[in-house]
């Protein structure tokens, strides 16, 4: 029974953690940056076919399945989400701020077409199955095949955090804050506005596809219907309750947000009768859509608030200065929301 | 090339475009893109579903088709009261969830996110109450009239042709010609100083947000009567609006629904040569093109 448990566990923790590499992503785009993306279902989606084509062993009746190893599938997943968001970022981001919101979500609207249309390469809608999964050889001892894949989840999450940390404190993350906060004064210093919101934007598209390549292996199979607006939607919802601009924000909101709604689907396969199940299910989708605006409303920094301080070295110099410092700091988190 | 395309082409447009106008109107007025417009196009097809509905189970008398259209009494009369409760929900929502953000002072991208939110509830509760199964006003056949060059259409399209035509004529007349579309066209111009001269700012967001709800129910009204009702039908028409409002130039009425005839006949005629499957990827070809060679749309003006 527990040997059961704890695979369970370690199998939901991992689903989490995959979420929480999306969160991760867009918590570059738009936690630090301020760039809207209401199409992370279409990137999460690239991500996941590039590295299932890359990975898949050779298939009669589909282009692809070059069978090489995984890494280089998620690699690959990645590059080529990146390039994607930076041709999207390249269109819109000198624009209004919203059109980049409304170009990405053409792209999720185009990305599912070509995934269930483009059957020669993506298999239509019954997707791609037999993804290798990683431990493959492990699979006959259900625990250790379900401890081993979160081990690598696991360790990719902290190795992405400890980088994004590092670069959201690093000059590069200080002029993404400062465009964000005040356009204006970050461009007299001599920042290119554009230049910078471009690279965040790829940044944060190509750990989205990432985490797309990861999920498809984890799961080992994907299918168009996987990658429908409900997953932006709840990524939105993760971030925003874990707070966005903060890291450990966007992965505790991954975990929590993913837990109320595995519990709450429980609940409703259980409560309702199995004619009513297609109903309850989209009366969840409404709780959880009532609960971001309503966050939205009544606490928009989420559990976690962004860090004011970024630079330890500034950290320093506020220490130096006479006690009003903190109170200051309080009022700018304020307006900064 | 099948005629036939021009016919389908300009009724899905005149539907983009009547819904159109509502984003338009709520992006240059409001500022920022209603992602929930969509849903208000689908919510005032299933309020006249259901007001229809109970009409017609009340008195029968009003099922009887009227002259050559496949519907009855109740189906127009419903459209009045859909198009007024259609309205009271624009205005719930923007009590609820817009008008709170604004008076906090909300960033923008706040609002989007806010009108992500708000239609996905919107859809997902219309899910809830009606079920994913398509619905129809009626369930009668119409036979296609030749109209001469190859190309036929049913009484109902040509109605649904000219109810639009006539609504973009008088939104156009309301905006250019009232006194309170000049003081919308004020608000859109400059919030504060429309306030400093004594333009009532919040009457005009109502009156936005009525007017927005208002086509967006007839151009669901006609989607149902001609296609289905479903649940998802804001959603699939959420992109070709936002193409069709950023084509036509933010703010420009007459651009929004020139704007919709494009799409809607890019779309028809794109469906003949590469096929139906593909339909949905039309409108981001158009939006991607606006974006690259006009970005201030048709009518627009350079920022």
């Amino acid at each position: 029974m527990s040997v059961e448990l704890i695979s369970y566990g370690a199998f939901f923790l991992t689903m989490a953690l995959t979420y929480a590499i999306i969160c991760l992503g867009l918590n570059v785009q738009w936690g630090q940056t301020g760039l809207f993306n209401v199409g992370i279902a279409g990137f999460v989606a690239i991500g996941a076919y590039v590295s299932a084509l890359l990975t898949t062993p050779d298939t009669a009746g589909r282009i692809g399945g070059f069978g090489l190893p995984i890494v280089v599938g998620w690699i690959g997943g990645a590059v080529i989400t990146s390039i994607v968001s930076f041709l999207i970022g390249a269109l819109t981001i000198r624009l209004r701020a919203d059109y980049l919101a409304i170009a990405t979500f053409g792209v999720a609207v185009v990305v599912q077409l070509c995934a269930l249309n483009l059957e020669a390469l993506t298999g239509g809608p019954f997707g791609i199955g037999f993804i290798p999964r990683p431990f493959a050889e492990l699979a006959a001892t259900p625990l250790l095949f379900s401890l081993a894949n979160f081990a690598v989840v696991a360790l990719l999450v902290i190795a992405l955090y400890f980088v994004l940390e590092r670069l959201a404190r690093s000059p590069w993350g200080r002029v993404l804050r400062a465009i964000r906060e005040d356009e204006p004064a970050a461009l007299a210093l001599g920042k290119s506005a554009v230049g910078f919101r471009l690279q965040a934007f790829a940044i944060g598209g190509g750990i989205m596809g990432l985490a797309g390549a990861v999920q498809a292996h984890f799961i080992g199979f994907i299918a168009p219907d996987n990658y429908v607006p409900m997953l932006t939607f709840q990524v939105w919802a993760m971030l925003i309750v874990g707070g966005s601009g903060n890291n450990r924000g966007a992965i505790l909101g991954a975990v929590l947000v993913w837990a109320i709604w595995a519990g709450s689907a429980g609940a409703v396969a259980s409560i309702f009768p199995p004619g009513e199940q297609a109903r309850a299910a989209a009366l969840q989708i409404v709780m959880i859509g009532v609960a971001l605006c309503a966050i939205l409303l009544l606490r928009p920094r989420g559990i976690l608030g962004e860090l004011s301080v970024v630079s330890r070295h500034l950290g320093k110099l506020r220490r130096g200065v006479a006690a009003p410092a903190p109170t200051e700091e309080k009022t700018e988190n304020a307006a900064n929301t | 090339m099948n005629p036939q395309a021009l016919m389908d082409g300009l009724i899905a447009g005149s539907m983009i475009g009547l819904g159109a106008i509502g984003v338009t109107l709520t992006y240059s007025i409001l500022r920022f893109a209603n992602f929930a417009h969509g849903e208000f196009v689908a919510w005032g097809a299933y309020f006249a579903l259901a007001v229809a509905g109970a009409l017609g189970a009340l008195f029968s008398g009003l099922l009887t088709p009227i002259g050559p259209f496949s519907f009855g009494w109740a189906l127009p009369i419903a459209a009045l009261i859909a198009i007024v409760l259609n309205g009271g929900l624009a205005l719930l929502v923007d009590a609820l969830l817009f008008g709170r953000l604004r008076d906090r002072r909300s960033s923008i991208i706040i609002m989007v996110m806010a009108s992500f939110g708000a239609a996905l509830t919107l859809r997902s509760l219309l899910e809830f109450i009606f079920t994913s199964k398509p619905a129809y006003f009626t369930t009668a056949l119409q036979i296609a009239q030749p109209l001469g060059g190859g190309i036929r259409a049913t009484p109902d399209q040509l109605l649904s042709l000219g109810v639009a035509a006539v609504l973009v004529i008088a939104v156009h007349l309301l905006l250019t010609r009232t006194s309170i579309g000049r003081s919308m066209r004020a608000v859109s111009e400059n919030v504060q100083l429309a306030g400093v001269v004594g333009i009532e700012v919040r009457k005009v967001i109502r009156i936005v947000w009525l007017l927005g709800a208002a086509l967006a129910c007839i151009a669901g009204i006609s989607a149902g009567l001609l296609v289905q009702i479903r649940p998802q039908m804001g959603l699939d028409l959420l992109l070709p609006l936002f193409a069709a409002a950023i084509l036509g130039g933010i703010g420009s009425v007459p651009g929004a629904m020139l704007a919709g005839l494009i799409v809607g006949l890019s779309e028809a005629f794109a469906v003949q040569l590469i096929g139906a499957e593909w339909r949905a990827a039309i409108a981001f070809v158009i939006l991607v093109m606006v974006l690259l060679l006009r970005p201030q749309g048709l009518f627009g003006r350079p920022e």
